[in-house]
């Protein structure tokens, strides 16, 4: 697999990350030294290996539905740039 | 209990300018769990609260917070599954979907892309009594609800409310077996139907806790059987999703316009672009999202905060063994016990409320005229009354059982007790006290009911002469005798006393 330069530039727009046009040639060989990396463990073989998602035996923390947050709507917004009668305020969008 | 067989409905045919056309519908229905708390977060899921005040900050994406998952939502998935007859998985997963929104502070939506709690299911859509539609349900999954903007408030800014953020859904997918807008608002009218039996999501279409999108496209006739002798895609045509969908009017509305829309396309010999769009209620037209298609690349990977969630045989079982009886178990159980027609069932079991009034008011009684009463009665004077749900209703089912016997036993006769069932509504009371106290009771004593048809006779000598001759104007007297007796005669004796005097 190979990551050309206009590969690398949909990746930062759909990430949201400015790249000046000149720097994409260099992204896009670090993307390919990155998956380079991870190709090499394709040669594993795997074959009826289950999966590993964790490495501690433990099963899924689980919640009871009880309300036991919220009320806390000046801390919620005390980070925002920008905040009005309780809302979130943010540049205009819309579909 | 009584095994219904259904017909399967015509699929609908639109008629294009070059030849038919025939549709071909699945839905996908964002469902709001009913819980009291979010699915990964302690906050409450109470609709119309303060703008962000019900949201911790696991919902807001501080760093370093992590979700735990609220279990009863999980239960509720389970138990929407087993309600729709699906298979449950013992093992599911959550993934992230990417993309930004300003009401997705995280960035990501949790989901479940690869392997989703339940399986494959089924609903039986109603149509009309005797036929009815087999929708395939491929998969239901959990995930979060995003938070609410809203762009009015402000010329230049738009405003971000995060209540809703993190709330769990079930999104329902169905498979393309939906063939016409009718079909498609009746499927959701019985998933709506299914979900408030099973208490799992309350259906609020307003309120948004009930969306859907539709994809719709065109196949000429007999395409459609090709595809399910095969299951091969390549014989249906191209689709399009709509977005977003709360009303069954709209749904309707923008199924029908899509098609057309696409029905033209081809017979210009243009293609339909596979895309998301949006129904506009306004101008009744769909049109492209286009802003959704560029950052259509969600690039969903399992969630790292997340370890698989693993259920219980015994659990799922434990749900299984108490889940209520479902819409159509119940309709067929009315019409075996009850001898109600499909129609009248269907009616009565549309709402839990209704079936349960009607059972208490049925009890021990005629069925049928229990259901005539409910349904016509009560349920008319209901709409009258400001279209007053079945729960608001001034008349108990123990009130209505009562007026139901007095019919019964021919104390009154129906047309007073019509009368006695508005008194009831309206200043409430024993039904039994009332016809008592103001006198309804049916006259049967056949001595009263001569006197005053002789009177009519002797006064009348005229009409004696033409009824005599015409034996259809006897009719006339017994109106006479009804009136005199203020309607409490019972009309079945002054038939027989009429007949027998002028005939």
């Amino acid at each position: 697999m190979s990551i050309d330069k206009e590969t690398a530039a949909k990746v930062a727009k759909l990430a949201r990350i400015k790249v000046e046009d000149e720097d994409l040639p260099a992204l896009a060989s670090e993307f390919n030294a990155v998956l380079g990396f991870i190709e090499q463990l394709g040669e594993v073989d795997v074959t009826g290996v289950e999966p590993m998602v964790s490495v501690t035996p433990m099963r899924l923390k689980r919640r009871e539905d009880v309300v036991t947050d919220g009320g806390q709507q000046e801390k919620v917004l005390s980070n925002a740039p920008d905040a009005r009668e309780g809302f979130f305020a943010v540049p205009k969008v819309v579909e | 209990m009584l095994d219904l067989t259904y017909d399967a409905p015509e699929p609908k045919v639109i008629a294009g300018a070059k030849h038919d056309w025939e549709l071909v519908i699945g839905m996908e229905v964002h469902a709001q769990v009913s819980s009291k708390a979010k699915l990964f977060s302690g906050a409450s899921t109470q609709f119309g609260a303060e703008p962000n005040s019900n949201v911790a900050f696991v919902d807001a994406a501080m760093p370093g917070m992590l979700p735990v998952i609220n279990e009863f939502c999980v239960e509720q998935a389970v138990r929407t599954g087993l309600g729709l007859k699906a298979q449950i998985h013992l093992k599911s997963a959550f993934d992230r979907k990417n993309y930004f929104y300003p009401d997705l502070p995280q960035g990501y939506q949790i989901s479940q892309l690869y392997e989703p709690i339940v399986g494959e299911g089924e609903i039986l859509v109603d149509m009309e009594p005797g036929i009815a539609r087999k929708v395939r349900i491929e998969r239901i999954h959990l995930e979060q609800d995003a938070g609410k903007s809203i762009h009015d408030m402000d010329p230049n800014m738009s405003f971000v409310d995060l209540n809703r953020t993190g709330v769990a859904l079930m999104e329902i997918v169905s498979r393309p077996d939906i063939r016409g807008p009718e079909e498609a608002a009746a499927y959701v009218v019985k998933l709506r139907q299914i979900l408030r039996y099973l208490g799992t999501c309350d259906g609020n279409m307003q309120n948004g806790n009930l969306r859907a999108d539709v994809n719709v496209s065109v196949c000429r006739p007999g395409a459609y059987e090709k595809y399910m002798e095969t299951q091969d895609f390549s014989h249906l045509g191209t689709r399009c999703e709509i977005k977003n969908m709360n009303s069954m009017r709209f749904i309707q509305a923008a199924i029908d316009f899509e098609a057309r829309r696409q029905i033209r396309i081809l017979e210009e010999g243009g293609e339909i672009v596979q895309e998301t769009r949006l129904y506009d209620p306004d101008k009744g037209e769909t049109r492209s999202m286009r802003s959704k298609e560029e950052a259509h690349d969600y690039r969903y990977f399992p969630c790292p905060d997340l370890l698989p969630l693993e259920l219980e045989q015994a659990w799922v079982d434990d749900i299984a063994a108490h889940l209520p009886e479902l819409p159509d178990e119940k309709k067929a159980r009315f019409m075996a016990d009850y001898g109600l027609t499909e129609y009248d069932a269907s009616v009565l079991t549309a709402e839990t409320a209704s079936a349960a009034f009607f059972e208490k008011a049925a009890d021990g009684r005629d069925g049928k005229l229990a259901a005539n009463w409910v349904i016509n009665e009560l349920f008319g004077r209901l709409r009258k009354d400001g279209d007053k749900d079945i729960t608001e209703s001034p008349v108990s089912p123990e009130q209505l059982g009562k007026v139901i016997d007095l019919i019964k036993s021919d104390t009154i006769s129906g047309k007073i007790a019509k009368e006695l069932f508005e008194i009831v509504y309206t200043e409430g009371g024993d039904p039994e006290e009332i016809v008592e106290a103001r006198g309804m009771k049916q006259v049967t004593d056949t001595g009263a009911i001569e006197a005053a048809l002789d009177e009519i006779i002797a006064a009348n000598p005229a009409q004696v002469e033409k009824a005599k001759e015409n034996p259809k104007l006897a009719g006339w007297f017994v109106g006479q005798v009804m009136k005199a007796t203020g309607g409490k005669a019972n009309p079945k004796a002054v038939n027989e006393l009429v007949q027998k005097k002028l005939g």
